[in-house]
């Protein structure tokens, strides 16, 4: 098949890069209305604190000020799937950074002068702060009323009366027959804090709330549809008075997934009587105001055969979801359905809870729960190997869900569905798994460091509602070019290259004459539900397919009107559409194009515009007790190959290379695939070697810079880094393209920790791994809580439930025939 | 204040408030937004222009303080609309994703390639390291500073298929 593709499968520039490189692209921050005012936001400095008394009196008498609000004067909830959030602080605040009034002003100086102006009086009151405290039952409630609030029924599970925003179970089999099958049991419990996305593009909205309620928002969002779906739920509007516009995105990486700024900018324009108003998030909010990553907590306990095969697993999720629910929620449900990796567990119950606690909430972030619970499941899996004597690798090759095995949700897997294997050989032999080369073993030689290796394996489907729709407009010019639109965002995943690429390959087009139009405009786009997901690829791809064969259909239906004959014996090329066996007779597309006339004047056809809808098809909502069901689009696999060297004394260490191997399925674009891989790679590394939230005891947010929150820099990425691929068709993606947006990052953190090990012993349970987490480790002293701190500079945690022998490092690995059952706050 | 200021070969004078960054002052005074503030905080580089021949970061410089001097931001790449060595090699190796870092990186790798045509990968990493780039990975960008400045054999990203 892959002979007879022109453009799928070519290393196509990518289309937008021109104005990318020269400057002229436009972004939302770039956008200059008329009259605009520019917004600032006050900040709560509390995470928990009644709120006795604003005075805005000295704010609205400062020349220059527009419009100042707070909470009370505004009416209305929002929320993704659980309606929990005021725009504005009302009579509490619940996170540190918590937007409690706002102002409009002629410049961003009186702005922020005025907002210094605002005077706000706190009852400041004890936070909730620790997950795992959170779900006791004295703990204070985040949102007290949450038995009140609206949420999506079909898919969450709310506990009022708890902090449990949400619950997700999955039951398998028979979990006490499977660990009664097993000879060991290994039970660990991994952790990870909250990390920032930092897409280089802070958050930035531009709204005009003209009068008659007529709404343009302008927004750095991935999602211009759910944004005014959301939007306009929340401000009680209908849908066709409310316009989103997106222009260039300068990065999102699912921060910028769903619902923000936008319904805060849009009232300061409504009080500043419609004139545009302007907020762009500093980076400092972008840590604090806007979301961030759920920390999770991850025990797992695994029944095991002496002959490597896992008979139970027992997996315990909990996802500090921070003040709102916002996508925690659904990165709880999605996790927790794929919490088992991808490995035949045959019985296996997970129990996933979102916890609210007086923290920055958590949203989607690539991966979207995967990073983080990966971290411990495929740590969790070294140390099970270890503790049975089994080389890690075997053991995950002989766990590995093959043609035949059901997923934990009951999916019955086939041969098209992927092929995790082949990712993980291909891995393994690009590090040379096992052995030293003769150049690792003279490095360790001489540079007295140790060398180690460690794999890890990695899998994620689109989390989406089960009837996630797109559509596609594919329409011609009297060229016989095409622009298509859709409401994907292109945020820097390459999504107009690759959907160019495939309406070309299908319309039998150079994709020069393809052009995927830049700018998103829910007035003028067709509908797509978010960019998000690792989906677009599969469902705006089928889209683009199914609108270029309509257009085809409609070009045919003329051509065979103007060539007096049968639609069945036409064929088509770049330029004409022809009589097959008769190919001189022919007309051009461009004749075609905007309606065909006759030598005599006649015309009929019109304008050819192709249009193309698509729905994933037959997806399923999770039973609530069981999980079972369908959820998944796809299934991407894919692992990860890391080679380390560490100082055995001191713990540091440097990754040395880093290979990956994603079953994609078919490569439409091998620059963007690599793209996609390096990238999600070395944002994997910031993750797993340096990011994350401190908090002090308070609460507070100490870490909201990039002095004190480093991201990987060019310096930071090893010297080997090296992507491959497996293609395994999907029979439902286009030309049997899955997607793999996400994937690279997930897994990365693992296989390091799993090289670490390998090299020194040290048994690493918390990420960020940072050379002196390595050095506690080699010495067995407690792992620095990254969590919440006394100090800046950290403190050990003590106050883990579950008790000692569970978590520390110091303790043996296994406890053979017996189980270990330790207490657990469960509601 | 009045200032006087050459910005890609256009000399310009304007009246300025004393407070005003270099950056804002491209940005809103001459309505240059190719560059980009990523951070305020002269951390991200995703503000680097050339300031008399140095890159600097925009964010951090006052307008003022460019009285005189001869500025060059993305703008000025170009020439004519034809891409420079460096922005297509960046166009071929696929070096942009979002493109909010795009232009400070090109400014950086223009600054490197001026004081070292041909830099060795450990010399490209050190001249782009003040420059975040959250998409690429940077790898791709290596890959592209490697050919814009002729050593494309060096440059070799391969997708393997296994």
């Amino acid at each position: 098949m892959s002979d007879r593709l022109r453009t799928v499968g070519a290393d196509v520039p990518r289309v937008e890069t021109v104005e990318k490189l020269t400057g002229d692209a436009l972004y939302t921050g770039d956008l200059l209305l008329p009259g605009m005012l520019h917004a600032k936001v006050k900040h709560s400095p509390h995470a928990r604190a009644r709120i006795l008394r604003i005075d805005t009196a000295r704010a609205e008498a400062l020349p220059g000020v527009r419009a100042v609000l707070t909470g009370h004067e505004l009416d209305y909830r929002i929320g993704l799937y659980v309606v929990d959030k005021d725009i504005l602080a009302k009579d509490v605040v619940r996170h540190f950074g918590e937007a409690v009034a706002a102002v409009a002003a002629d410049t961003p100086e009186i702005a922020g002068e005025a907002v210094g102006l605002i005077e706000v009086e706190y009852d400041v009151l004890t936070p909730v702060l620790d997950p795992m405290a959170a779900i006791r039952d004295d703990a204070p409630l985040v949102h007290p009323d949450l038995g009140s609030y609206a949420y999506v029924e079909a898919a969450f599970s709310p506990q009022p009366g708890t902090n449990i925003a949400h619950r997700q179970l999955v039951r398998k089999g028979d979990l006490d027959r499977g660990f009664a099958e097993a000879e060991w049991i290994v039970e660990r419990e991994y952790t990870n804090p909250s990390v920032q996305h930092v897409p280089l593009e802070t958050h930035v909205v531009v709204v005009q709330w003209k009068a008659g309620d007529q709404v343009t928002i302008w927004t750095s969002a991935q999602s211009p549809f759910t944004v005014r779906n959301l939007f306009c739920t929340a401000l009680r509007l209908p849908l066709n008075q409310v316009r989103v516009v997106v222009p260039h995105v300068g990065g999102g990486f699912g921060g910028k997934a769903g619902i923000h700024l936008e319904p805060l900018v849009a009232c300061l324009s409504r009080k500043a009587g419609g004139r545009p108003v302007r907020l762009q998030a500093t980076r400092e909010e972008e840590f604090s105001l806007l979301p961030c990553r759920s920390a999770l907590t991850y025990r797992i306990r695994t029944g095991v055969r002496s002959d490597g095969t896992i008979t139970a697993q027992q997996m315990t999720m909990y996802w500090d979801a921070g003040a709102y629910a916002d996508y925690a929620v659904n990165v709880t449900r999605a996790s927790a359905y794929s919490s088992g990796g991808p490995y035949d567990i045959p019985n296996a119950a997970v129990d996933a809870y979102a916890i609210y606690t007086n923290k920055p909430y958590g949203t989607a972030y690539r991966g979207f729960g995967h990073v983080e619970f990966f971290w411990g499941l495929e740590r969790h899996m070294e140390l099970v190997a270890q503790a049975i004597g089994m080389d890690s690798l075997e053991f995950r090759r002989r766990n590995l869900l093959r043609p035949g095995s059901l997923t934990l949700t009951g999916e019955r897997i086939t041969e098209h569905t992927g092929d995790p294997r082949a990712c993980l050989d291909a891995v393994a032999e690009a590090i040379d798994y096992g052995r030293l080369t003769a150049a690792e073993a003279e490095h360790e030689r001489t540079t007295g460091r140790k060398v180690g290796k460690g794999v890890a394996t990695l899998h994620k489907a689109p989390a989406m509602p089960s009837f996630t729709a797109t559509a596609a407009v594919v329409k011609m010019n009297s060229d016989a070019s095409v622009v298509v639109n859709i409401a994907l965002m292109e945020i820097g995943q390459g999504c107009d290259t690759a959907l160019a690429q495939i309406v070309a390959e299908r319309l039998r087009f150079p994709v020069e004459r393809v052009k995927v139009a830049v700018e998103r405009d829910t007035d003028k786009d067709p509908y797509d539900w978010q960019t998000v997901a690792s989906k677009g690829l599969i469902l705006s791809g089928n889209a683009c397919l199914l609108a270029c064969d309509d257009l085809l259909r409609q070009a045919y239906e003329v051509a065979g009107q103007a060539l007096r004959a049968n639609v069945v014996d036409l064929d088509h090329d770049a330029d004409r559409v022809f009589v097959a066996h008769r190919p001189e007779e022919s007309v051009t597309f461009a004749e075609l194009s905007i309606g065909y006339a006759f030598p005599n004047g006649n015309g009929i056809g019109g304008p050819l515009v192709g249009v193309g809808r698509y729905i994933a098809q037959g997806l399923t909502n999770l039973d609530k007790e069981t999980g079972q069901g369908l959820p998944a689009l796809d299934w991407t696999y894919g692992a990860h190959g890391v080679v380390v060297d560490v100082d055995p004394e001191t713990g540091e260490f440097d990754v040395l290379a880093i290979s990956s191997a994603y079953d994609v399925g078919r490569v439409v674009n091998p620059g963007l695939v690599r793209g996609q891989a390096i990238g999600g790679m070395v944002q994997g590394l910031g993750t797993a070697l340096c990011e994350g939230y401190i908090y002090d005891q308070q609460g507070r947010l100490l870490n909201p810079s990039f002095t004190d929150n480093k991201i990987p820099t060019a310096r930071d990425i090893p010297a080997r880094i090296d992507s491959a691929v497996v293609e395994t068709a999907q029979l439902d993606g286009p030309f049997g393209a899955r997607g793999v947006g996400e994937h690279p990052m997930i897994s990365v953190a693992p296989a390091i920790g799993n090289a670490i090990q390998h090299a020194t012993g040290a048994e690493l349970l918390h990420m960020p791994m940072r050379f002196e987490d390595v050095w506690r480790a080699l010495r067995s002293h407690d792992p620095i809580d990254n969590w919440i701190t006394e100090t800046p500079v950290g403190s050990c945690r003590s106050d883990l439930p579950g008790g000692d022998a569970t978590v520390h490092p110091a303790d043996a690995v296994a406890h053979p025939g017996s189980t270990h059952t330790p207490e657990v706050a469960l509601p | 204040m009045l200032i006087s200021v050459t910005v890609n070969g256009d000399v310009f004078e304007r009246e300025v408030e004393e407070h005003w960054t270099l950056l804002r002052f491209l940005r809103d005074g001459l309505g240059l937004t190719g560059t980009k503030e990523g951070c305020g905080a002269g951390e991200c580089g995703a503000c680097t222009v050339e300031l008399d021949g140095r890159t600097v970061n925009s964010c951090l410089a006052l307008a003022v303080e460019a009285d005189g001097a001869s500025i060059r931001t993305i703008e000025g790449e170009a020439d004519q609309g034809r891409l420079s060595t460096i922005q297509a090699a960046f166009a071929r190796h696929h070096a942009v994703q979002c493109g909010f870092c795009t232009g400070g990186m090109v400014m950086s790798v223009r600054d490197l390639l001026q004081r070292n045509p041909r830099p060795t990968v450990e010399e490209i990493k050190e001249g782009i390291e003040g420059n975040f780039c959250r998409c690429t990975g940077y790898e791709q960008i290596v890959e592209a500073v490697l050919d814009a400045s002729g050593q494309l054999d060096a440059a070799k990203g391969v997708l393997r298929h296994v």
